[in-house]
């Protein structure tokens, strides 16, 4: 009985072989979870470019934030002998282990988005995400160049920083963008107060701000959702957002850029000014690993395209460390046009279900 | 062949139920996720990642058998590792110190719910519940963030591995990497043959089914059943202590979020080994293959790329079904021959 089970499940493992054997490129994705918008158009973006279609067999994981998860799984990959280790690390410390594992196994690993902190570079072949520094860097420029277009001298301008998560990469560098301005231009930094990337908690930051700083008349918010808690709790106390900061009106300024309200509330003047935070890696990571294929040069850290936007046209371009960069000005179309490129399979599925709730 | 099935126990019928289903499991996950289950390696793996649950869930094992349960064990793992993570690297806590902080936060919550369950005579569900509240609640109060270990005593012992010899593989370059497992492993495999042995040869150990399986008739045999009962949770405490250490030893970091739903794992581990929630019947054997069973299935879900995370669930919800049916379809064709 015993035999005839075994031998039959023999001739299903020969058939199912088969197809295997074909030349995909088996790539393996720790991603570390689905708290964000942008975490969710992170994952869509690597979903839509490694299909069977391009060439690839994607093995996704989802580690539920958990650095063990992500290490299991990245062993589960090396046991299954991937061409190719993607990871979006949730934190930089741990990684030496398991990244030695995989250069043990010859698997090239890419990481994705955050970095890791590791004793030798040579444990991961390379990193691709956004530079969060630069990101501050533009907007801090921006807000130097819009007030002196206003008359405006950088000692009344009365900034808080509602941070990010403490430690997370993101918060480490928009804050020292802006602390850069601050040192280079002279800008008056009333507060750094946390808001871990949240909206309610950016209200609550914004709420005791205002108590505590009178005179405050610039916010500056790590990302979105804090920027939505920061305009709640101004309105709540009959504060108006907007550029005209001489006559009592609070500038908003925010990063990330992904969700369809940030940019009709830039197209509304709540916020001033948006940095984008790319999460588009997908193309980025597949044009790596097709370089490594046919056995080209790779550069170690791989930035992605970022723009900042705003509605004001005063100001067209910015140059920071002899670089341009351009402002894009956004209109109702440019918004329309820029959802339409996030809108791609189960991502757009997940907005339109929480719009009908 | 039935009267073989006649003969045996009841323990001895679901075990061998879970081994074959277990083998078979195995089996399915070779022929359809391919070469890499068939490296010994990936079996290592899942023994290294999972070794605290089997320590956990063979505490639960034996808490079930003596007919009581105990839902503490996840927040007491996830205060184990935080304590110990904090006394290392914020007080420059040596390594054996922070064992014996495992073992004293093991030992205290053993005792204090086995004194409230057996002579208190208070539900166990309800004196865990508030238990698993309360570690989870202390968890927090000894540290809010989550931070990796860089104590290098411990970092260097986290990363000690156990060579298993010629169990090897050879990787697409064509060198031979070594099979491994943690330390971890050794001692949940150690804490297994103990409890094996405690509840297979001795009389305490036949007290604990004695008392599950009907408590009024232990007691006319003489068996003190509030003493019973008390040193199953105190054991399980215990067990929770060692297996906090060596969830810490495995992750090297301290969160409160740790071993989140580990109770109820370790309770689906037990179940699928053949523990029966009504107590008396029980292996830690069993236990361990439900734990095997368990992270096996995990495992081939993530090997299969199923993206969405709660399919693990979906496929452990299913697999608790089916051995509960397997369960007593075989038990009520059992009593059935037995009749006649």
């Amino acid at each position: 009985m015993i035999l005839s089970f075994s031998s039959c499940k023999k001739e299903v493992k020969e058939e199912k072989t088969e197809p295997e054997t074909d030349n995909l490129i088996v790539v393996g994705f720790s991603q570390l979870g689905a708290e964000s918008d942008w975490r969710a158009a992170n994952t869509e973006s690597m979903k839509s470019v490694f299909t069977e279609k391009n060439g690839y067999r994607l093995i996704f994981d989802d580690a539920q934030q958990k650095q063990a998860n992500q290490i299991t799984s990245v062993r589960n990959f090396i046991q299954q002998e991937v061409d190719y280790i993607v990871i979006a690390p949730v934190t930089e410390k741990g990684w030496d282990t398991v990244l030695k594992e995989a250069k043990d196994a010859n698997i090239p690993v890419i990481i994705v988005d955050r970095r890791v902190d590791v004793s030798d570079e040579s444990l991961f072949t390379c990193w691709v995400g956004s530079d969060f520094e630069l990101e501050g860097k533009k907007m801090a420029e921006w807000l130097y160049r819009f007030t002196a277009e206003h008359d405006i001298a950088p000692e009344d301008v009365h900034i808080a920083n509602i941070q990010g998560t403490i430690g997370a990469t993101a918060q480490i560098g928009r804050t020292n963008g802006l602390r850069w301005a601050v040192e280079e231009y002279g800008f008056d930094l009333l507060a750094e107060v946390p808001g871990e990337f949240t909206k309610a908690r950016g209200y609550e930051a914004m709420e005791s701000l205002l108590a505590d700083y009178p005179d405050i008349n610039v916010v500056y918010c790590e990302n979105d959702n804090e920027a939505f808690g920061a305009i709640e709790a101004c309105e709540a106390v009959g504060r108006i957002v907007g550029t005209d900061i001489q006559n009592g009106e609070i500038m908003i300024l925010s990063f990330d850029g992904v969700k369809e309200e940030a940019l009709t509330d830039v197209l509304e003047g709540k916020i001033a000014c948006i940095g984008e935070c790319n999460p588009l890696h997908g193309p980025r990571v597949e044009s790596l690993i097709a370089r490594l294929e046919a056995d080209q040069s790779i550069s170690k850290y791989t930035y992605v395209d970022e723009e900042i936007f705003s509605a004001d046209e005063s100001i067209e371009s910015l140059l920071i460390d002899n670089t341009v960069y351009n402002v894009i000005r956004l209109t109702p179309e440019y918004v329309e046009e820029r959802m339409e490129l996030f809108n791609v399979g189960s991502y757009t599925n997940t907005n339109q279900s929480q719009d009908a709730y | 062949m039935k009267k073989k099935l006649m003969n045996m126990s009841d323990t001895n019928l679901l075990l061998t139920i879970t081994i074959v289903v277990f083998v078979v499991m195995y089996l399915c996950a070779i022929i359809f996720e391919g070469k890499g289950f068939l490296k010994p390696q990936t079996f290592f793996n899942i023994l290294n990642a999972n070794a605290a649950l089997i320590i956990l869930s063979c505490g639960l094992s034996l808490v079930m058998i003596t007919g009581s349960i105990d839902i503490s064990v996840g927040g007491i793992t996830a205060l184990v590792s935080m304590c110990c993570a904090v006394y290392l690297d914020y007080h420059g806590g040596s390594v054996f110190g922070s064992v014996m902080i495992a073992l004293g936060i093991g030992l205290a919550f053993g005792l204090f719910q086995g004194l409230l369950i057996a002579y208190l005579d208070i539900q166990p569900f309800i004196v865990t519940l508030a238990g698993m509240f309360f570690a989870r609640g202390m968890t927090t109060i000894v540290h809010t963030n989550p931070f990796n270990v860089e104590n290098e005593a411990f970092v260097a012992l986290k990363e000690t591995r156990i060579i298993v010899p010629g169990m090897g593989s050879y990787n697409k370059n064509g060198t031979y990497v070594n099979a491994y497992v943690e330390i971890g492993v050794i001692v949940a495999l150690l804490v297994v043959a103990i409890m094996f042995v405690l509840l297979r040869k001795t009389r305490q150990g036949r007290a604990f089914y004695a008392v599950g399986g009907n408590g009024q008739s232990a007691l006319m045999l003489g068996i003190n059943v509030k003493r019973t009962k008390f040193i199953a949770h105190l054991i399980c405490g215990i067990l929770a202590g060692i297996g906090g250490y060596v969830y810490f030893l495995h992750v090297g970091s301290g969160a409160a979020s740790h071993a989140s739903g580990a109770e109820m794992n370790a309770i689906a581990s037990s179940i699928i080994g053949g523990t029966m929630l009504t107590g008396g019947v029980g292996n830690i054997i069993g236990t361990l293959f439900g734990v095997l069973s368990l992270s096996t299935i995990q495992n081939i879900v993530s090997s299969a790329g199923l993206d969405q995370a709660w399919w693990t669930g979906i496929t452990i919800a299913a697999m608790l079904c089916l051995f509960l049916v397997i369960q007593s379809v075989v038990m009520a064709r059992k009593k059935k021959m037995t009749k006649k």
